[in-house]
């Protein structure tokens, strides 16, 4: 049976309806003008809505049921990583030994909350192939800003304030771009070439005495290994500028392949991404931050360290970019990636990267008689597909995520990168079965034959949901923002 | 569908009219059909300096931020404001409503950069 379409709250009010009730007023009554100044006292009663508690319940629990995440349906969001969370890392994060502790007790009274993050940092280390790990950074955004704060310490440090640049490739996420401009940078793109891959003649021309750093993101967004990454180490290295990675897409090469040995300076990790803290409404995120020895000296303040058998912060840090976050980071989420870490194991974490790379190659080699494959060699864990051949038809791939609503399966991101027509990104992860690749593929298949066959069906999707296709121009050329009563 | 005649296109798909001692710019048709649906257009002020193949603005259409990029270099002397209301002039009328600057070129020769509609047309066709 088809859902009916949801009433909001406000529709539901009834004038005197009333979902509680309060006590007597047990106080003496004050009159709040005399209290306050004419202009903060308002003249109108607030337009809330008047429904009773059942009615308040059902409404909210209805909303619930509409909600679409990893527990539901598949989910292959592109460069988000939309893997299954394991339920154990709920558990472990609610222990109440974890969960109610206060970011302000004494050092004494955390030991092991203490040492299960020095633990998280040293593991994060060793993944990533740094010298010192901070959880400070709060999602990928944040630490990528980090990063380059240090980046930009470092030089200022060495009287080079002329590295003013940072170099990001077209196929890096949008993300980078904009922390280097907030970081107080100014970007600069350089091309991909026919491979997918940084044009490394571009590269070198837009290298020289004013790069700050290169951020990379390794597999790029088109699902790639950047395999010239040494080199690319060496031409930025030998012109004074940092490396920095960007490590949202670790999901492909964790165990495998390690950014400290590809050459890289500073790297983030996300571990709402690849270290399953929830992703996506549930967040918050955490994107702990990376460094080789010469930027140790910068990482915010305090850092979590060890000293003999005791855990403690150390604030005695002169050159450090300052803190970037209340308290150490958010540790709810640090300890659901421990407790992921400590249950997969290292022998796991392999595993996961060769699956998450399987699934990904086994979807785009399905899909490939039915679209466009811009780059055809093997990727990591994601793929880009383009829908060029149903453009040709009028149907693209924005009508193609719609009408995979119908089908039941949350869309793949589209329109990224940029520098792909049509584009839709997949990324399956590791954590989804062959039968539920087969059916996506299938679903995507049989929308490719709609497309030939019957195009208005794909045009107008989606049918099975709700409310079916919403105008989006028009929400964003005139927004409506809030209730007004009609 | 062919590009007018009288203007001059860049390989990031603006049009140039030359006007004498002005040019005006604006997106083809192609661009805006790319996009898709736009929704809102940023413009830099009169009295910037405009640098060539660099961006000079953007456009934002439901799918994605595309950033405009300079054809020329030049002083911005005249901005379309009607734009910031009414973004889907870009879609409606891209050659003639949705102009959006009017700079006075500092060096003229740079038009020599730029191709002819047919060369334009010819780029877009391959794709």
């Amino acid at each position: 049976m088809k859902q009916k379409d949801q009433a909001l709250i406000f529709e539901m009010s009834k004038p005197g309806r009333r979902g509680g009730s309060l006590p007597e007023n047990d106080v003496p009554d004050v009159n709040v003008e005399e209290l306050l100044p004419a202009d903060y006292v308002r003249q109108e009663e607030p337009e809330l809505p008047e429904v009773s508690e059942l009615q308040l319940v059902r409404h909210y629990t209805a909303l619930s049921k509409r909600n679409f995440g990893i527990d539901s349906g598949f989910y292959p969001l592109g460069s988000c990583t939309m893997k299954y969370n394991p339920k154990i890392n709920e558990v472990i994060a609610r222990l109440p030994g974890l969960a109610h502790l206060h970011p302000y007790q004494p050092e004494p009274q955390v030991q092991g909350a203490l040492r299960l993050m020095h633990e998280l940092q040293a593991s994060l280390a060793e993944i990533t192939g740094m010298q010192e790990v901070t959880l400070q950074s709060a999602a990928g955004a944040h630490g990528e800003w980090t990063g380059l704060m240090m980046i930009r310490a470092l030089h200022e440090a060495n009287g080079e304030t002329q590295r003013t640049k940072v170099i990001v490739p077209d196929s890096a996420h949008g993300t980078n771009p904009a922390s280097a401009g907030v970081a107080g940078f100014d970007p600069v793109t350089v091309k991909t070439d026919e491979r997918g891959l940084v044009d490394m003649d571009h590269l070198k021309e837009v290298t020289g005495e004013d790069t700050a750093a290169l951020m990379l993101t390794n597999p790029n967004t088109l699902g790639l290994f950047e395999e010239d990454i040494v080199e690319m180490a060496e031409i930025i290295h030998n012109a004074g500028g940092k490396l920095y990675y960007d490590g949202a897409n670790s999901n492909a090469i964790m165990g495998k392949a390690t950014p400290g040995d590809m050459g890289f300076d500073v790297v983030h990790m996300n571990l709402h991404k690849t270290f399953t803290g929830p992703h996506g409404g549930g967040g918050p995120g955490s994107g702990p931050v990376g460094v080789k020895e010469e930027l140790v000296p910068y990482l915010p303040r305090p850092l979590l360290v060890k000293d003999g058998e005791q855990y403690k912060w150390d604030y005695h840090r002169p050159d450090a970019i300052g803190r970037i976050k209340p308290f150490y980071g958010n540790f709810g989420i640090n300890m659901r990636a421990y407790a992921y870490m400590r249950s997969m194991g290292s022998q796991g974490l392999h595993q996961v990267s060769e699956n998450a790379v399987l699934n990904a190659n086994y979807l785009r080699k399905r899909l490939e008689p039915y679209y466009d494959i811009p780059y055809p060699q093997y990727c990591k864990h994601e793929f880009v597909l383009s829908a060029k051949r149903q453009k040709k038809l009028g149907v693209r791939a924005l009508d193609i995520a719609k009408r995979l609503l119908d089908y039941g399966f949350h869309p793949p991101t589209i329109y990224f990168p940029l520098n792909v027509e049509e584009c839709m990104m997949v990324e399956p992860t590791e954590t989804e079965t062959k039968e539920t690749l087969d059916d996506f593929a299938d679903a995507m298949i049989a929308i490719a034959k709609e497309a030939e066959e019957d195009p208005d069906l794909v045009l107008e999707a989606p049918h099975e949901t709700v409310i079916s296709r919403l105008d989006e121009t028009k929400a964003a050329r005139q927004p409506v923002l809030r209730y007004q009563e009609q | 569908m062919a590009s007018p005649k009288e203007l001059m296109y860049s390989e990031e798909h603006e049009w140039v009219k030359d006007e004498g001692e002005k040019l005006r710019i604006g997106i083809t048709a192609f661009a805006q059909d790319e996009l898709g649906d736009i929704v809102f257009v940023e413009l830099p002020e009169v009295g910037d300096q405009l640098e060539v193949n660099e961006p000079f603005g953007s456009v934002e259409s439901v799918k994605t931020v595309s950033e405009l990029y300079a054809p020329v270099s030049g002083k911005v002397v005249e901005i379309n404001e009607e734009l910031e209301d009414s973004p889907e002039f870009v879609n409606e009328s891209p050659y003639e409503k949705a102009w959006m600057v009017v700079v006075e070129p500092s060096d003229k020769a740079e038009l020599d950069d730029l191709m002819s509609a047919e060369a334009y047309d010819e780029m877009t066709d391959e794709d």
